[in-house]
């Protein structure tokens, strides 16, 4: 993908984040994500039904990489089945993690596959991730 | 100023994370590079000439320590791994001992984590209640409030000298005459005053002052604590083991060394005590208020200079420390110091370990730009060009 539609991609879900503002709905699982190594601090809620993500929504403070990060996932996510979203989790992980994967899986998100070359910003993009990963195996449980 | 003195001083970067730590002159990496080199050996324990050579060079910088804080004695002088490691040792080995449940602790809430953690474990464990001295409009301590929140049940006033995120410099003078006057032992940390300007002890009636000394030019993993030698005395040690004990029997008796040998367990770190002690030198041939005068100028300069330009919110103008703590309107605080980080402008972003400071300032996380005696004109005005590109961050940092 082109660097500056990708820079595009990034900015647009940063200033209007998708899902951004938190529910009050009982039936929605919510988790706090935040980063002990820097400052990102995000609230990530979804509700799951039989088996898929139905909605998910995210409120938070938190840099460019991390905020549109968690607007691109969101938009990914939903209407997902767990497990796909599994994989799509797997693969971005591996992603950023500089290992193989699956960019076909990962629409949108491959917008972010060249952040491996900020180290410090890895565990931005990761955050989100982190989140709707506890979330999910909290439905799991 | 001294630049030379600096290897890690070039022209590729400016360096203005000075609060978070310094960088080492040549003279202190020499020092300790000595000891590696010519007398390498353990403290307190040998009779041979280069063991003896350490324990004078060790215990010189005890000397050295107490002249640059104006102690009254080396005795009073313990050697730390840092200033979060001596304040540990205030709250755990006296404070614990003392204090009762319902006793009060002043605080603020602009301490660093290493000031308001252990109080919390104090007031979780034995029922302590901490309160917080108010802040100013500008984010200051408000001395005058402290007096009328003194009650009977308080028993210490615990404060950083120059706060790590305000760098507002504590009035120690007044806040140690009212401690004297109403009977409450005065704590202070003082991580970002120390080696930034003249600290007396005896002359603002402080009972315990911690310090690190890699934010004064030193090596990291050493400090010293300070304490008057009766409260010493009466100081239990946190760590047991070698070097700390007269002697020990099968029965469960053992006796311990005197002040302050007994809070320094284990093989102490002898190179950086010693780097310590050369940075000390180094400082003391400067002269702390030439230092102090020069950041004030560097910080005038820039903040007269950061005035001009739109969207910066500066959070502490008047603070009389070389800390310029600021946000760009609608830029997270970490996307701009990476964006700072493309012109090798090293600066800190998030809630510097203050993180109850949001509190009172009403934002999570800021810029912190900290200065030293060794940074430039030149470079202040970098960063400030630097900070006038603000519309190309986030195409620069995507």
């Amino acid at each position: 993908m082109d660097e500056k539609l990708k820079r595009d991609i990034i900015l647009e879900h940063y200033q209007n984040p998708y899902h951004r503002g938190l529910i009050d709905d009982d039936r929605y699982v919510r988790v706090n994500s935040r980063n002990a190594s820097c400052v990102d601090n995000i609230d990530v809620m979804a509700l799951i039904e039989n088996g898929v993500i139905v909605d998910a929504r995210f409120d938070g403070e938190a840099c460019a990489i991390c905020t549109s990060a968690t607007s691109v996932m969101l938009k990914t996510l939903i209407g997902k089945t767990v497990e796909e979203a599994e994989v799509i989790i797997a693969n971005f992980n591996n992603m950023i993690n500089e290992q193989e994967y699956d960019g076909s899986k990962l629409a949108e998100l491959n917008v972010y596959d060249t952040i491996y070359r900020q180290p410090n910003r890895k565990t931005c993009a990761l955050l989100p991730f982190r989140a709707i990963k506890d979330i999910i195996d909290s439905k799991k449980n | 100023m001294n630049r030379e003195d600096f290897p890690m001083l070039n022209d590729e970067i400016v360096y203005f994370d000075n609060s978070a730590t310094s960088f080492k002159p040549q003279c202190v990496i020499e020092a300790m590079n000595e000891y590696y080199t010519k007398y390498s050996a353990n403290a307190h324990r040998g009779d041979y000439d280069i063991s003896l050579r350490v324990d004078q060079e060790y215990e010189r910088v005890r000397t050295k320590v107490k002249e640059l804080i104006s102690a009254q004695r080396d005795e009073e002088i313990v050697f730390t791994k840092g200033t979060t490691d001596g304040l540990n040792m205030v709250v755990f080995g006296y404070m614990a001992k003392f204090l009762q449940k319902g006793d009060e602790v002043l605080i603020s809430k602009s301490e660093h984590a290493s000031n308001v953690l252990p109080w919390f474990v104090l007031a979780k464990k034995k029922g302590i209640v901490i309160k917080y001295i108010p802040l100013d409009a500008d984010y200051s301590l408000n001395v005058s409030a402290i007096e009328p929140m003194i009650t009977e049940k308080t028993k210490v006033i615990s404060l950083a000298h120059v706060t790590n995120v305000i760098g507002d410099v504590r009035d120690v003078d007044a806040i140690g005459e009212i401690c004297m006057k109403h009977d409450i032992l005065f704590v202070v940390d003082a991580a970002q005053s120390i080696g930034h300007m003249k600290i007396d002890v005896q002359k603002s009636h402080i009972d315990f002052l911690a310090f690190s000394a890699h934010k004064m030019l030193g090596p990291t993993g050493v400090g010293a604590l300070y304490g008057k030698y009766s409260l010493l005395n009466d100081m239990d040690p946190v760590i047991y083991g070698g070097g700390m004990n007269a002697f020990f029997e099968s029965d469960y008796s053992y006796e311990l060394k005197e002040v302050p040998w007994k809070f320094e367990a284990g093989t102490p770190n002898i190179a950086e005590v010693i780097g310590m002690g050369r940075a000390i030198d180094y400082l003391q041939e400067m002269g702390l208020d030439k230092i102090h005068e020069y950041e004030m100028h560097l910080k005038e300069l820039a903040i007269a200079q950061l005035e001009k330009i739109p969207n910066i919110k500066v959070f502490n103008k008047k603070a009389e420390s070389g800390i310029i703590t600021f946000n760009i309107d609608k830029v997270f605080s970490q996307d701009a110091v990476i964006f700072l980080n493309r012109f090798k402008i090293c600066v800190r972003s998030g809630n510097h370990c203050a993180k109850i400071l949001k509190d009172e300032i009403g934002v999570t996380n800021t810029c912190r730009a900290s200065f030293y005696f060794y940074n430039t004109e030149e470079e202040v005005l970098k960063l400030v060009e630097a900070l006038k590109c603000q519309d190309k961050i986030y195409d620069n940092i995507i």
